[in-house]
Parts: C-alpha cells; structure tokens; sequence
C-alpha cells in the first residue's frame, strides 16, 4: 500500500508543474486524468494482477495434484502386493477369495493393441501428412484438415460402438472367425484415433521447413518426390519421430472404444486374432465393482499410475524431440 | 559434333523414370489421404443414416421408459449439458488466466519451460487417469460424492492443458508492436492485456477453448468414474446429484442392455455426434473467419 | 532550456554494452535528431528515455536520465505516468485492429475520460495536429488497418498526441514510407515542434539536416558529438563524426 501512495505522490506533482504552450483547462484535464485514472486504476492492477497470480497458480497446482493423488493412493497396493507379482503376474482374480492382482496380461494387451494400431496409423499417417503438406492443392489441403480434425473430436465412445456393429462383424467374416472381439479390431479402432495426431504433427513438422530447402533442391533439377525424399523428409524427421511417439501415447490412453471391441479376456493375446483386454479397459471396467481404499481399489489405482508413468514418458520425450526440431529449423 | 548433339538431347528430354516413380509415389500418398478420409465420411454418414429416423422431438424431450428400451434420452442430454457448462466456467478462467500468468507476468526461464512441459505432458494423459484423480479427489477427498460437481471438475482438469496451450499460443502470436503502442500512451499492462492483447487472441483462445470442451462433451472415462448414472428418470435437483450423460449412455445402451432396440442406440449415437459436432462446427467457422480477416 | 538530461548512461543487453557513457541534453520544443550507422545504439538510446526498454530482459542500465528534474529510473517512479508524458511513436506504423477513432481515444479512455463529448474533441484536436483530420474525418468508425502505410503513421502520431504528452519520440518513423507520405510527416514534425519537444532517430542524414535544430551522432553506443545541426553537418569537431555525414562511411 505505502508504495501506491508514493507512486501516486509523483504522478501529482509531475502532472502538476506549468509548462505554458496550452491553455489551462488543457492543462486542467489532463491532470485530473492523471489522478483519477492513477488512484482507481493502482488499486485494480495490483488485485488483478494477484488474481492472475492466484488463477494461474491453482491451474498449475491442480496438474501437479494429479501425480501425487495417483501415486499416494496407487502405492498403497504395495502393502498387499510386491511390486514384481503385480507387474509380472500372469493372473488377475481381484474378487477372489485368495487375490491376485497380476497386470502383466493387460500390459502384453495394451502393447499389442498399440503396436498393431501403429503398424497401421503411421504408413498412413505419414503418406497423407506428407499429401497435405507437398501435394494436395490449396483448397483440398484445407477441406481435408478439416475432416481430419472432425475425426479426432468423434467421441470414442461413438467410435466404439461403430466398432461393436460394423467392424467386429466385418473382421469376424473376413478371417473366419467365431468372435469379432479381438486385438486387431482394437488396433483399428486406435489407429482411427491416433491418425489425427500423427497427421497433423508430422504436417507441421513438414511444413515448418524454410522454403529455401524445396527451392535449392529443384533449382538442381530434382524431382518434386526426390526433394521430398532427400531433403524433405530427413530434415522433419525430428518432428515425424514426435508425430508417432505422441500416436503411440493416444494409443496407449484409449479407453472406450478398446473396451468395448476387444472382448476383454485376461489373457496374454497369442495373436492379432483373439481377445484381449488393455489397462485402461480394466479401470474403467472394474472400478465399479471396488470399495474405497481396499486392494483392488489401490490396484487400480497403480494401474493408473503406470499409465501415468509411461504416457508421460513418452510425451516428454516427445516434446523435447519436437523442441530439437524446432530449434534446427530456426 | 555427333556426341555434344546427343548429349544435348538427353539434358533437355524428360526423365520418364523419374516421372514415373513421382506418379507412383504421390499417387500412393493420396490413397493414404482417402484411407483416412473414406472412413471418416463413413462413419458420420453411417450414424446419420441409420440414427436420423429415430431423433426427433419426442425422442430428445421424453424420458427413457421400459428399462431404457423406449422412450426418449432426455435426462443423458441434460446431464451432458449441465456438465459441459460446468465445464466450461471451472476451465475458463483458470486456463486462460493460467496462460496469461504464464506468458505476460511470469519470469521467462527454466521454470517456465518446466510448466510448460508438464502442462503439455498433461494434454497427453489418458482421460481414464483424470477420471482416477477426480474419483480420489473430488469424489472421496472433497466428499462431493458421484455428483455433477465432481464430474465438471474432473472434466474442467482434462481440458485445462489444452485450454492453457492453445490460449498461450494466442497470446503468443499478438504482435508486440501492439503491446508497445499501448503501453507507449500510457496504458498499464493488464491495460494492454485486457484491451489489445486479448481482443486479439480471442479467436485462437475460442477455437481452442471450444474444441477442447467438445472433447469433454464426448469423453465417456472420466465421468463414468465421477457422475455418471446408469439410469435416473429424473432431472438433477442439486450439484451433488448424480445424473446421465449423453457418452456413458451409448455406453450403456450399446454394451451393457440385452435386447436394447438399434433405433435407440443409433439415436442416441447421433444426438452425441451432433452435440460434439456443433461444437467444432463453432470452433471452425470462428478459426477460418479469423484466418481471412487477417491475411 | 532542457527538459531531459541524460548524465553517464550504460546500458547492457546480458554481456553486450550497447550504450557507453552517454552524456547529453535534450532542449523543450525544438527537434533533436539521433543519427548514425545501424547497431550503434540510437534507438536503444531513445527508448531508455520513456523506458520502453523496461520490457525486454536482461537489460542493465546505469547512469541517470532526468525528465523535467525528475530521475526517471527512480523506484517510486510510475512508469504508466511517465509513458503519458513521453509519448513514442514507432519505425513501422502499428495501428491497434480497431476504428480510427478508438486508436486515438485509446489513451484517454484508459486516463478515465469517459465523456463522449470530451472524447470527440480529444480525438478531432488530435487528428487536426497531426494532419489528417480533412483525410479521415468521413470514416472515423472505419478500422485503421484500411489506411494508406503514410496515413497510419500519422494515425500512430495522433494516438500518442491525445495524450497531450511533454514529449514525443519517434523512431525511423519514416523508414517504412514513401517519399511523398516522408515529406508529409516532416512538415508535421516541423509544425508540432512548436507544442512539444522532439526527439527522432533517423537514418536519413538529410531527415536530420532538413527537420532537427539538435543532432547527436552516435558510434559503438558512444555519444560521439551532440550540437545544433548546422554546425555537425557544417563543421563537426570530431573526425569520426565528419566521416560520417560526408559519407565516408555508414
């Protein structure tokens, strides 16, 4: 408070000093200007700027409540379970009369399912953010951004159930099987959603690129395609590499549409071919079923904590990687 | 002579091989685009046809009757509308007064950096994890029980990174040509934050802001943990009451009811797609409209 | 008379000296130009003076600069009121997105002054000082950004004229223009400097001899030589400053 009133102190007795050339009521005006504008507005820019403060700090705090509610109630599973047989164990009997609580299916399920959906997003997704970065003209570019973002706001819910009435059957038929609930199905489902992502980073990383890279290439009589293969490409593969990390963490955090189309059995998948059953799926499907605070409640909850842990691994890593690439295009 | 005349034919003839290996490759691309596009079309295309008979006014304005079985989805339409305003007003001014902290108040150094690679961190976490936190946190540690609350909150968490990033972003990209004109007639910095810096940023801070709460419009994971019901034939009397949502529904309707008709899951589908599609609709026309006024 | 007088100043980016011991006066109501070769600190120098500077990071100032008796670095010092003193005016024109008329009656309305009447006439005096009263007066309400590069130059001064400022910067204010929008601007300079005091940075050598009574000559951050203009383009006392304005280098 003292320091407003100091402040305030100077901007009187400078506003107040006579310099003639303009008439008195100019003159007038223009210090009550001054101090009105001084008393009312210090008093609001020092409680606005407080309240950004506080705004800001409580969006921050709130992120890093995230870890430690996680953690703190995720760890408690240990009291019970080692941490080798929970993510070693080949066995999940949560209601059992003598538990297990072995995640080791779920983490081979949410490996496959990512594997097999990036096997199948990123050919793709690269062709195409490479056709809308090179080749597409203007106005299809701009159309098909479009659609490509609508894609990834599709609720994944609306995409499972799609899953459950037209893909089960689809893959049920085409290979011949008794059961169209199987890790593949889920795979494609993922790869829907991880397409967007990979697009419209890999996009950006293409296009950030100086134009003089495309002119010094073709003024030496290269092809469009062979700039875009020798020069284009290396240079963004920061930014391509970063596209598929931050695939493979859509991927990995999947819920719904995972859920609702991979049969969920608690196996490890001996193939593409039969049901599985993801991390994220067991907490969605099984928290229903906890009391708060007992075993399986924690055990959840510490599979959320590996969720945690692995997706932020890769996005961090990601970003450093995107970070690199931005710092070289410069 | 003979040699330099060949040679001159060969320099200027075009490389058929070359051409051809381009065709190839570029033609290879645009089916990658149409593997993308083909199927999203599709998918909304699908859900039109198949759901446009069974949305209509009876059927977004009655409630469910027979076990879920007929009737209309009105309390799951509510439900999802007192969420995404919730939404709306917890992630709002926080986000965006997170950005503003973040870019024009705060010190610019490795702490910055660090918060900003944490907040990006959190846009990449699944949405079942948020629903964890706002499970621990709001359901039980608060004791708002599985309430429109919790739910709002935990959703608001969800979108908060997104909100924060693109919100910064906007800032970002004012010129500080306008920051220094108006700080150069003697306007204050919130001054010149609230009168030129977030005119200009709104679009981008809408754009983002609006995408991000049509993505928790459609989340199904966080409020299946934090407030949604299986089946409340009524409409919420307080914050604390449970209520349906429109995600959780089709959930429910397509997974979990035996002999559930296909007109209602269909319906219900396309209600969700519609409502999320609004969303971006706005989200669009607010972006390209921007584009043009500024190029 | 004087009405800012700057004693000793430095002035560091991080490591980089960019200023070095500066010492010199600016005199109420003529027009004092800066003037010498890119990077040698001219505009960094004008921008210490409303302390625009304040906005990047890293910056180092020592020495004191005093606005009417006052020293303008002093802690107790509001900023915001000083910068209604000292108005600026900048090398490319930035008019804000928004009507004509609301660009100038931003800075009032910020002060308080809320009368619509009082606001017409700040906004009219304004734009009748800086010349462009007759060519917008029709399109008030139209946005700034529809008028020609010269036009919102002169917009730009009359934005910082409604603040009725003791002083007016004005940074390359005619780099970004052509000829005909320069001549325009000059004879405003001329015309103003009869209210205010005028200190612009040019890079015009010709800029400075046809519009500014005072030059100083900078080299290196170094103030080389300050004095009425004639007498630095007709008679420099020092060699590096005669190098300069017959062109031997720059």
């Amino acid at each position: 408070m003292k320091e407003f009133i100091e402040k305030i102190a100077f901007t009187k007795s400078a506003s107040g000093k006579e310099t003639g050339s303009r008439t008195a009521v100019e003159k007038l005006e223009e210090s009550q200007w001054n101090l009105n504008k001084s008393f009312k507005n210090r008093i609001g820019e020092y409680m606005i700027e407080k309240l950004i403060f506080v705004l800001g700090i409580t969006a921050l705090l709130i992120m890093g409540l995230i870890f430690v509610f996680l953690i703190r109630t995720g760890f408690r599973l240990f009291e019970d379970v080692t941490l080798g047989q929970f993510l070693m164990g080949r066995e999940w009997y949560p209601n059992a009369t003598n538990p297990r609580f072995g995640i080791l299916p779920m983490i081979a399920g949410t490996t496959m399912v990512t594997v097999g959906a990036i096997l199948i997003s990123v050919p793709i997704g690269i062709g195409s953010a490479i056709f809308i970065a090179e080749v597409a003209p203007p106005k299809t570019k701009t159309v098909f951004k479009v659609i490509i973002e609508f894609l990834s706001a599709i609720p994944s819910v609306v995409l499972g159930f799609l899953g459950i009435v037209v893909l089960s059957n689809w893959v049920r038929i085409s290979f011949n099987l008794s059961s169209g609930f199987t890790v593949l199905t889920g795979s494609i489902m993922i790869s829907l959603m991880a397409l967007p992502t990979i697009i419209s980073v890999a996009d950006d990383a293409i296009r950030a690129l100086p134009d003089e890279y495309r002119e010094a290439s073709l003024a030496l009589g290269a092809s469009k395609w062979e700039t875009i293969k020798n020069v284009l490409l290396p240079a963004a593969s920061s930014g391509i590499i970063a596209a598929v990390m931050l695939g493979v963490g859509r991927a990995i955090g999947e819920t719904m549409a995972v859920m609702m189309v991979m049969g969920n059995a608690v196996q490890i998948p001996s193939s593409f071919l039969v049901s599985g059953r993801t991390m994220t799926a067991t907490i969605a499907a099984e928290m229903g079923d906890t009391v708060r605070n007992g075993t399986h409640y924690n055990a959840l909850f510490a599979i959320g904590v590996v969720l945690l842990l692995m997706t932020s691994i890769i996005n961090i890593i990601s970003e450093f990687v995107l970070h690199r690439a931005q710092k070289e295009g410069r | 002579m003979e040699q330099s005349q060949i040679k001159e034919k060969t320099i200027f003839k075009k490389d058929e091989r070359k051409r051809n290996t381009q065709k190839i490759m570029f033609a290879l691309f645009t089916l990658c685009m149409l593997a993308v596009i083909i199927p999203t079309i599709l998918i909304i295309g699908f859900i039109i046809v198949k759901g446009v008979g069974t949305v209509n006014w009876s059927f977004i304005s009655e409630m469910p009757r027979m076990g879920m079985k007929e009737g209309g989805i009105l309390p799951a339409i509510v439900g999802t509308l007192y969420l995404v305003v919730g939404t709306i007003l917890f992630s709002f001014p926080l986000g965006v007064g997170a950005a503003i902290y973040l870019t024009e108040y705060a010190e610019q150094g490795k702490l910055t950096r660090l918060i900003r690679i944490a907040v990006l961190n959190l846009a990449g976490v699944p949405s079942i994890v948020y629903g964890l936190f706002g499970l621990g946190l709001f359901v039980f540690f608060l004791g708002f029980g599985s309430s429109i609350i919790a739910g709002a909150l935990t959703l608001a968490c969800l979108i908060l990174p997104i909100i924060i990033t693109t919100s910064e972003e906007a800032i970002k990209s004012v010129p500080d040509g306008y920051r220094e004109a108006s700080l150069a007639v003697g306007a204050s910095k919130w001054e010149t934050i609230l009168h030129v810096v977030l005119p200009r940023a709104m679009p981008g801070i809408l754009t983002g802001g609006i995408l991000g709460i049509g993505r928790a419009a459609g989340e199904t994971a966080p409020i299946l943990l934090t407030v949604a019901a299986f089946f409340i034939p009524r409409m919420p009397n307080s914050l604390f009451d449970q209520v349906m949502a429109l995600p959780y529904h089709l959930y429910i309707v397509s997974t979990q009811v035996p002999g559930m008709p296909e007109s209602i899951k269909y319906g219900t589908a396309l209600v969700l797609l519609g409502l999320v599609g609004v969303f971006f609709l706005i989200a669009t026309l607010i972006r390209l409209k921007f584009k043009n006024s500024t190029s | 008379m004087s009405i800012i007088e700057v004693k000793d100043l430095d002035l560091f980016y991080g490591d980089f000296q960019a200023l070095k011991k500066v010492n010199t006066v600016i005199e109420k109501n003529k027009v004092s130009a800066l003037i010498g070769p890119s990077g040698c600190g001219k505009s960094t120098f004008l921008r210490t003076l409303n302390r625009m500077n304040d906005l990047i990071r890293n910056v180092k100032i020592n020495g004191q600069v005093m606005f009417e008796g006052r020293e303008i670095y002093d802690e107790d010092l509001d900023v915001v009121a000083l910068r209604r003193k000292i108005g600026m005016v900048f090398q490319k024109p930035n008019p804000f997105p928004k009507s004509v008329y609301e660009n100038v009656a931003y800075g009032p309305r910020r002060c308080g002054v809320k009368n619509k009447r009082d606001l017409d006439r700040i906004v009219e005096e304004s734009l009748k000082e800086a010349a462009l009263w007759e060519e917008v007066k029709d399109r008030l309400n139209k946005s700034a950004l529809g008028l020609s590069g010269g036009q919102q130059q002169r917009l730009c001064i009359a934005r910082a004229l409604a603040m009725k400022p003791e002083v007016l910067l004005m940074d390359e204010p005619t780099s970004a223009l052509d000829p005909i929008a320069t001549n325009k601007i000059e004879d405003l300079i001329t015309q103003l400097k009869k209210h205010y005091t005028i200190v612009i940075v040019t890079h015009s050598m010709h800029q400075a001899a046809r519009i500014s009574d005072y030059t100083n000559f900078f080299l290196m951050g170094e103030l080389v030589e300050k004095d009425g203009t004639d007498k630095i383009f007709t008679n420099p006392k020092d060699q590096r400053t005669e190098d300069y304005v017959t062109g031997r280098f720059g």
